[in-house]
């Protein structure tokens, strides 16, 4: 019997946090491609301490529902989980390249593939790109468009900007976007200048976050300009200094995100059959991204 | 009364001889059925019924007659099955499975057992074929017709049901006692059924199941404290006296229903109430862990004499207005009702009186005023 747990953050005050997790493992279950599906969280339930007791399944693949390795990665959730002996160096990553490790978790004494975090894998350049066709309503959109990746920035994890640079580094290479910047809240190049980085006047927004939250909602709407005030929403597109800025929101809400974190289990061996195509047409169509 | 079901099934009878085929003795609840290889013949025994050397026709008529023994095993060995331990022994716990011969609980079944699992309401029924249907809605709720309800059949509807409380508001803990009414889950099969509960109040079935067996595994304050990382790296500062307040302040039934089990560490009990839910609690939680390290800052400043001078309701009300916020009482306060201390009338009069421009007390002595006010940082 195969299990999928996705770990993700959750939050005590804001139930958008944990939204998107929920939606991509009921996208999951939806279309079968495990006997089960979990879902635990460091502030919600169940808790990381506690979702393995509720897994039935024999291979059992956990996969981090974020962005970067680090802190959380390396060393809450392999802690919470009582993933037994765990080492970051299991993972031989160079901050970008955790794939998998198979470890024993001690509260089940059962073993577990634990993999590295969806934001680093290279599918989640695919989920930016789609988050871009959503918030245009243009399965097309590139020509004339630029195209900016939002992070955090490295004050809290400089494997963050290390995700950012990639994805941003593989979407320039797809040649399909006529210009593309990674943009940081809290270290240069900032996105609050966002109109300075690009010719193009029309500009797609995508920060590399995993759920919509204080930062993607009222931060960077506000630093970029889209409005004075996020409680009163803002335009997509927005106009600001002569450019068209279509701010696409978190992209970890994007139904395609379903398939990164399909690819990571099957990277670590999970027999998932044709469960990617099926998600990647599945959730080709989402809705148009909303701002409000 | 016994509420014999008429029939069997052909593929419950057909589960039944393959199962006596292959493991030549069945026994489960009061039926006991033993193959005889040598004669090929059966022994069949009930409560009631005695028989042996059966013929396989003989038996089948047997089973048709005591067909309640007959489903009841069907139900748990073919439906259930022993796959998940906890599963199994909740479903049980809903039917008293353990206390009740089978007679007397399918009577029971015909009307219905329910079970209060925190502020949920479970009854079991029986479906035609011996299968147990299961019912869930709010305890609060027990009296409403189900046609007023709204209704649900998927598990994963418990999830946004519990998300916010009747007033709109988040819930962060999901064992918190403010599930909100109005729903019902109908005609749940035993696996959604389990669902359902697990979604509601995640893994409380697995902690339940852990400590009847004796092997729930209990994180105590220290354990908790000592393994807390970043942020919260700070929290084993908190002395006992204060962890006492903690688990006084979030860990009884009127915040959580969950039975707090864990104490300050192994030798050393905490003396707040721990609550009386059904489901224990093994170690702090998140919630506990998050708002610990608030008060593990606040615990280090020193306190320091202030005079205010309040008049005797004053003081009172001051006192009110803490009850009403810690008791989440301040909604239940009527607009117009000015004989509560925490009504908001009274507490506009209050601040117009008794506080400053900038929102703070008026000290008695304005030469010793503090000016600390400023340190008044948000954090999460």
């Amino acid at each position: 019997m195969q299990s999928l747990v996705i770990v993700a953050h959750g939050s005590h005050l804001n139930p958008d946090s944990s939204a998107p997790t929920h939606d991509h493992a009921d996208t999951i279950r939806s279309i079968g491609a495990f006997d089960e599906v979990r879902t635990g969280f460091w502030k919600e339930e169940p808790s990381l301490r506690e979702v393995l007791r509720t897994v039935e399944g024999d291979e059992i693949y956990v996969v981090p529902l974020f962005i970067s390795e680090g802190y959380f990665t390396e060393q809450v959730i392999p802690r919470e989980l009582r993933l037994d002996g765990w080492d970051v160096s299991q993972w031989d990553s160079d901050g970008l390249s955790a794939d998998h490790a198979v470890i024993t978790a001690e509260d089940i004494d059962r073993t577990v593939h634990y993999c590295g975090p969806v934001g680093t894998h290279e599918a989640m350049t695919d989920v930016l790109v789609r988050r871009a066709e959503s918030v245009t309503g243009d399965s097309d959109v590139g020509d004339g468009f630029g195209f900016a990746v939002v992070g955090h920035g490295t004050e809290r994890n400089e494997n963050s900007a290390k995700a950012i640079e990639y994805h941003a580094d593989r979407i320039r290479q797809m040649d399909r976007f006529e210009e593309v910047q990674a943009l940081y809240m809290d270290e240069e190049p900032e996105v609050d200048d966002v109109t300075d980085f690009f010719e193009t006047e029309d500009i797609v927004v995508v920060p590399l976050f995993i759920a919509d939250g204080f930062h993607t909602q009222e931060d960077i709407p506000e630093d970029m300009g889209l409005t004075d005030d996020y409680t009163k929403g803002y335009d997509i597109p927005a106009h600001v200094d002569g450019h068209r800025i279509w701010y696409a929101g978190a992209v970890g809400t994007e139904g395609l995100m379903a398939d990164v974190i399909l690819e990571r289990a099957a990277d670590a061996g999970a027999s998932i059959g044709d469960a990617l195509e099926i998600v990647r047409e599945q959730t080709r169509s989402a809705e148009p991204a909303m701002g409000d | 009364m016994s509420v014999t079901l008429d029939s069997i099934e052909p593929n419950q009878f057909d589960a039944f001889l393959s199962t006596l085929s292959s493991e030549d003795v069945i026994a489960f609840d009061d039926l006991y059925v033993r193959y005889e290889p040598k004669t090929d013949t059966y022994e069949f025994e009930t409560n009631e019924i005695t028989a042996s050397r059966l013929s396989e026709s003989e038996l089948h008529e047997q089973a048709r007659q005591a067909s309640d023994y007959l489903t009841n095993w069907w139900f748990w060995s073919e439906v259930v099955g022993d796959e998940v331990p906890h599963l199994f022994a909740f479903l049980r716990f809903l039917e008293d499975g353990d206390e009740h011969p089978v007679v007397d609980r399918y009577a029971a079944l015909a009307d219905g057992m329910t079970k209060a699992w925190g502020q949920l309401q479970i009854t079991t029924t029986l479906a035609q074929d011996g299968a147990r249907q299961y019912e869930i809605r709010h305890v609060d709720d027990h009296d409403s017709s189900a046609s007023t309800l709204d209704a649900y059949s998927d598990p994963l509807s418990a999830r946004d049901i519990s998300t916010f409380d009747g007033k709109g508001r988040y819930r962060p803990l999901r064992t918190a006692p403010s599930l909100p009414t109005g729903w019902v889950f109908t005609e749940l099969s035993a696996r959604d059924a389990y669902e359902t509960v697990d979604t509601f109040y995640p893994a409380t079935i697995a902690n339940w199941y852990r400590e009847h067996q004796g092997t729930i595994d209990i994180d105590h304050w220290r354990d908790t404290a000592e393994r807390q990382t970043g942020i919260y790296g700070i929290i084993d500062e908190l002395a006992y006296d204060a962890v006492e307040h903690v688990a006084a302040t979030c860990c009884t039934d009127s915040q959580c229903l969950k039975r707090r089990e864990w104490q300050y560490d192994e030798e050393t009990p905490l003396h707040a109430e721990g609550g009386d839910g059904i489901f224990p609690c093994r170690e702090p939680c998140s919630l506990v862990v998050a708002a610990a390290r608030k008060w593990t800052t606040l615990e280090r400043e020193e306190t320091e004499t202030y005079t205010f001078e309040l008049t005797s309701s004053e003081k009172e009300q001051i006192e009110d207005i803490i009850h009403a916020v810690a008791d989440d009482e301040t909604d239940d306060i009527r607009e117009a009702d000015v004989y509560e201390g925490a009504n908001r009338y009274r507490a506009r009069f209050l601040r117009e009186k008794r506080m400053d421009e900038h929102g703070h007390l008026i000290e008695a002595d304005a030469g010793h005023g503090h000016s600390d006010h400023e340190q008044d940082t948000h954090e999460e």
